[in-house]
């Protein structure tokens, strides 16, 4: 075991906390916005919409991966036209990871942040208007926090979900030990080539990161959440 | 000081037609629920935007759809105080308080701590709504809406919140604030006694359409109207066949009434107050109906009896006593007969 750890290359796990951070900040804000505009829309285009945006949560990742491809890759226009614009690689590339991930996990977050909102008691929004308040105030002192609960859990399980990609993380960005190799890619990588012990030991770490992480916003969302104990 | 609304809405396949004027004081909008009375409050505040209309208030145009001028609600300075009083759970009184004063210039302190003592919340800042009585919540309610320096008051069902016992004391609260203030305020119940004791005019809201407008006493002293008698508690409505200038026949209750009041074309309906009814000696006088009873019920301070008609006639008719004069005596006896008299019928179109 001690000879294990000795030689084991730890970069897979760091970069699956800075790849699941970065995609889970970007989740955050792009599904907070994309729920409150998505809010203001009629019912057909709400429909149409949300379809488009719940889509990579129900399609296998290898067709996020497929699509990602098909946009970000070198031999295809945008993919040529941002490396040469802006010198932006995504392909067998870190910030492909991200990508991946973002694309994968943005549902989770963009789901619980509507199903937040509108749940929020829409007199507090007039009550705000009549108030005097903006809509910006009314939004980031009243809206947020009575939905925090809801976002508190939409950000775990991006998160949760950022750290674990694995299809189309490794059609994207590929399988580079110190890139783009996160655990989960580590993982079947090593099975793949028999090292069963190192992938067991990616999977203890995965499985311990992954529950201190959920545990520790439980127990920051049960804190706060101060109205009795619930109806069980 | 006055108010001129004029809101045309259609919603939900409901259409909101209703139009009336203030002269400063409290104005009552009654109706049973769904009659569009919130649906008004919440176009002159801004909530909601009518089809068309005019809402101009001291002579300011919060609304007009022919000019094209609809102000926000945060701009037209209006104060609401919402069924459930609408604080924010997040936040201790303290906050809640505090945000009303958002970007209104300096001092917020001062006049939070102001606010605090002047509506008896010393003690509670730091609670959020949740940990506070019904009254408490519409104190820091009204409290925070007064910090915004509204001109005009809004207040939709301020005590449908409440329980019973808290209800009285909060009223003439509510009361002696409303004397202080002197504003211009709007007042929304499906209570008649709410509506009664706060506001000396009123308007009463059927099917999104106004049934009357006018004084208050007046109205429940003559309502004049079907759907007025029936909103100011009136149990007793028959319809009619006319008979003479000062003679009727009420068709349900099988009887022929005088009236002291001249019966025009337009009248269609009888009624009266369940407690106007009065026991008579013997058949043989005006107005007076051989009853059986029917049922009844006895509430806290009332004596309730459904009698009818004994000569035949399934129509129910309210009678009601009060109980003080018999004390908690449940009699279950009634008078042989009950008198209509003449001063209390209400002629009703």
């Amino acid at each position: 075991m001690g000879e294990l750890v000795r030689t084991i290359d730890w970069s897979p796990l760091y970069l699956s906390i800075k790849t699941g951070i970065v995609a889970t900040v970007l989740t955050f804000f792009l599904g907070v916005g994309a729920a409150r505009q998505i809010m203001k829309l009629n019912n057909t285009a709400k429909a149409i919409a949300d379809g488009i945006l719940t889509l990579p949560l129900v399609l296998p990742p290898t067709v996020a991966g497929f699509f990602l491809l098909l946009i970000f890759s070198l031999r295809r226009p945008f993919g040529r036209y941002l490396l040469e614009g802006f010198d932006i690689k995504l392909v067998q590339t870190w910030p492909g990871c991200v990508m991946a991930a973002f694309v994968i996990a943005f549902p989770l977050m963009y789901r619980n942040a509507r199903a937040a909102f509108e749940q929020v008691d829409i007199t507090m929004i007039y009550a705000g208007r009549t108030l005097g308040l903006s809509e910006r105030t009314i939004f980031w002192k009243i809206v947020v926090p009575i939905a925090a609960p809801g976002l508190a859990s939409g950000t775990v399980l991006s998160f949760a979900r950022a750290i674990g990609e694995y299809g189309a993380t490794t059609m994207l960005a590929g399988n580079i030990l110190g890139k783009t190799r996160t655990v989960s890619v580590a993982i079947a990588t090593e099975v793949t080539a028999g090292n069963w012990d190192k992938a067991g030991f990616w999977v203890v770490v995965i499985i311990l990161l992954s529950f201190v992480i959920v545990a520790v916003m439980n127990l920051i969302a049960g804190k706060n959440r101060k109205n009795g104990s619930g109806w069980m | 000081m006055a108010l001129k609304v004029k809101i045309d809405k259609k919603f939900h396949g409901f259409h909101l037609n209703v139009e009336f004027e203030t002269n400063g004081g409290c104005m009552g909008i009654l109706g049973a629920s769904g009659c569009g009375k919130s649906m008004t409050l919440k176009c002159v505040a801004g909530i909601e935007k009518p089809d068309s209309g005019r809402i101009i208030h001291n002579e300011r145009v919060l609304f007009d759809s022919e000019k094209g001028i609809n102000l926000p609600a945060r701009d037209r300075h209006v104060g609401y105080l919402f069924q459930n009083y609408a604080l924010f759970p997040t936040m201790t009184v303290e906050e809640n308080l505090k945000i009303a004063l958002t970007g209104k210039g300096k001092e917020t302190g001062s006049q939070v701590l102001e606010q605090i003592s002047r509506f008896q919340l010393k003690g509670l800042e730091k609670r959020l709504p949740s940990q506070l009585s019904g009254g408490q919540q519409q104190r820091v309610a009204l409290a925070r809406m007064l910090l915004c320096k509204p001109e005009m008051i809004l207040l939709d069902e301020p005590f449908s919140a409440l329980d019973g016992f808290l209800k009285d004391t909060l009223q003439l609260e509510m009361l002696e604030l409303l004397n202080e203030l002197n504003q211009d305020v709007l007042f929304v119940s499906h209570s008649r006694d709410e509506i009664f004791r706060f506001c000396d005019r009123m308007i009463l809201l059927a099917n999104g359409e106004r049934v009357v407008n006018g004084f208050t006493k007046e109205i429940f002293r003559k309502p004049e109207k079907l759907e007025a008698a029936r909103l100011t508690g009136c149990k007793n409505i028959s319809p009619i066949e006319r008979i003479s200038d000062h003679e009727l026949f009420a068709l349900d209750w099988n009887i022929k009434l005088k009236t002291d009041e001249l019966i025009g074309d337009s009248i269609r309906y009888i009624g009266i107050r369940g407690h106007n009814l009065v026991p008579a000696e013997k058949f043989g006088e005006e107005n007076t109906m051989k009853v059986s009873l029917a049922g009844s019920a006895h509430t806290t301070f009332q004596h309730q009896y459904l009698v009818q008609n004994a000569k035949g006639s399934s129509a129910k008719i309210w009678w009601i006593r009060e109980k003080s004069k018999y004390d908690t005596e449940e009699s279950e006896s009634i008078p042989l007969y009950l008198k209509f008299p003449k001063e209390d019928l209400l002629l009703l179109s």
